[in-house]
């Protein structure tokens, strides 16, 4: 069993994103699909803070201070790309015209629940940013998180523990075991990499798909093998 | 005649009392009035209500207003940063309070305050723990909270350029709540890189309408645009 790093998972997205489709990418890692989107496809990337149709980050000494993106890291503005003021911005995620958000999480609960914006630690100070407001705006909501956390506990759980962000507004999970789709008849297996079964996803989720996996097929790109389609 | 050009940024900040409620302007730094917020501290009013979707970068700008102990409260929806120092620490200790809006929320309480909306319902937070005892409706089968406009005092904005009735034009990203901010206080004062003579913004391209603005002040800005040595009239 192959576990798939940050890169992988990221272009394993990519792929489920189409031509034409407006896409709001969150803060840290979901910022690396816009390294994988195919070249042959025409997506309008969108960050909270007004851009529309953002740009990949300029080349070193070209970065302008008031070209930012929700990360405030430096980009660049492509062709057709627009700005606007943030009660716009948040029209168009708030408004259901954004049609995929990609988001990390701490949990994902089986009838997609989210939880992202706060430890739920006393001495942590939250910040919320823009994370409810893509959670139930966005068309559809990607989560993009590694399946287990550093104790090896389950972040797809029956329930969050962690404080939520949005209620019933996840529709698929990628992670670097499997990609897994919320459906209103429960999880649902979409592929898992290499060498991992059915089986073993449910034991070390401790959760119960109702729509199994069977077989691991091997040698699909990118290490992630489609099944129970 | 209508001027609503002021001379320097401490002259437009003059009558700013303690207990004001300041939105200020600005993601980060792309859009931060600094300079107008450097004439606020030394103005030194007190017990101030601050706006502004973060709590301050550094040790500049709105951190150094945080700093010099003016704020007794502060309005945003992402304070924590990897250089939100300042805010941390008065966090901690105490010496602040914090009142965390989800990022949307705060744009549209805003722009309700901006538009005479005497409050609003939002699908945004319902069910957490940020919408803890407010009232909730369902509509049309999906559940909403209801949130109430944000009115301030003074609006602090940063702008590409103006005109002396007042209208602005915005730099890229650095737009951001500079629009909205400007609708919502009693008096709103753009710092700006340059004032150009009526007429020459193009008026289909004027972001902001003058009624909304009250204070136009010409600034040669250390953060922006105008920090990369463009000529400023």
């Amino acid at each position: 069993m192959k576990k798939l790093n940050r890169d992988e998972m990221a272009a394993r997205i990519a792929r489920d994103i189409p031509d034409g489709a407006y896409v709001n990418l969150g803060i840290g890692m979901p910022t690396l699909v816009a390294n994988h989107l195919p070249k042959d496809r025409e997506v309008i990337l969108h960050s909270e803070n007004g851009v529309l149709g953002m740009g990949p980050a300029p080349p070193p000494g070209e970065e302008d201070p008031d070209l930012m993106n929700a990360g405030k890291q430096p980009v660049t503005l492509l062709k057709g790309g627009v700005y606007f003021h943030h009660a716009d911005s948040f029209a168009m995620m708030r408004g259901g015209h954004v049609d995929i958000c990609v988001m990390g999480a701490f949990q994902v609960s089986a009838t997609g629940d989210l939880a992202n914006w706060h430890s739920g630690a006393p001495d942590a100070i939250p910040a919320v940013g823009g994370a409810m407001d893509l959670a139930i705006g966005a068309k559809q909501v990607f989560v993009m998180m590694e399946l287990l956390t550093k104790k090896g506990e389950s972040k797809i759980v029956e329930r969050c523990t962690y404080p939520l962000t949005g209620i019933g507004c996840v529709s698929r999970v990628y992670t670097d075991l499997a990609v897994i789709d919320i459906t209103p008849e429960g999880l649902k297996v979409v592929e898992t990499v290499e060498g991992l079964t059915a089986d073993e996803l449910e034991r070390i989720t401790g959760l119960s798909f109702p729509a199994r996996a069977t077989t691991a097929r091997a040698g699909d790109p990118p290490l992630i093998a489609p099944q129970a389609r | 005649m209508i001027d609503k050009r002021v001379a320097t940024v401490e002259a437009a900040v003059a009558d700013v009392r303690d207990g004001s409620t300041v939105m200020i302007g600005g993601f980060g730094l792309a859009g931060m009035p600094s300079e107008l917020i450097d004439a606020l501290i030394a103005r030194g009013a007190r017990d101030l209500t601050v706006v502004n979707n973060n709590a301050g970068n550094g040790f500049t700008g709105l951190a150094a207003l945080l700093q010099a102990g003016l704020v007794r409260k502060i309005i945003c929806s992402f304070p924590r940063q990897v250089d939100s120092d300042v805010f941390d620490g008065l966090y901690r200790a105490g010496r602040i309070e914090l009142e965390l809006v989800p990022q949307g929320n705060l744009a549209e309480r805003i722009r309700a305050a901006g538009a005479g909306i005497g409050a609003f319902f939002t699908p945004t937070g319902y069910g957490t723990i940020l919408a803890e005892g407010k009232e909730t409706r369902k509509i049309s089968g999906r559940d909403y909270v209801l949130e109430y406009p944000i009115h301030a005092d003074v609006a602090l904005i940063k702008a590409r350029a103006a005109d002396r009735w007042g209208n602005l034009v915005y730099n890229k990203t650095a737009r951001n709540f500079g629009p909205i901010m400007a609708t919502a206080a009693r008096c709103t004062i753009a710092q700006v890189d340059e004032i150009v003579e009526l007429g020459e913004l193009d008026p289909e391209s004027v972001v902001t309408p003058g009624i909304f603005v009250q204070r136009v002040v010409a600034v040669k800005s250390k953060v922006g645009a105008g920090a990369r040595g463009k000529e400023v009239r």
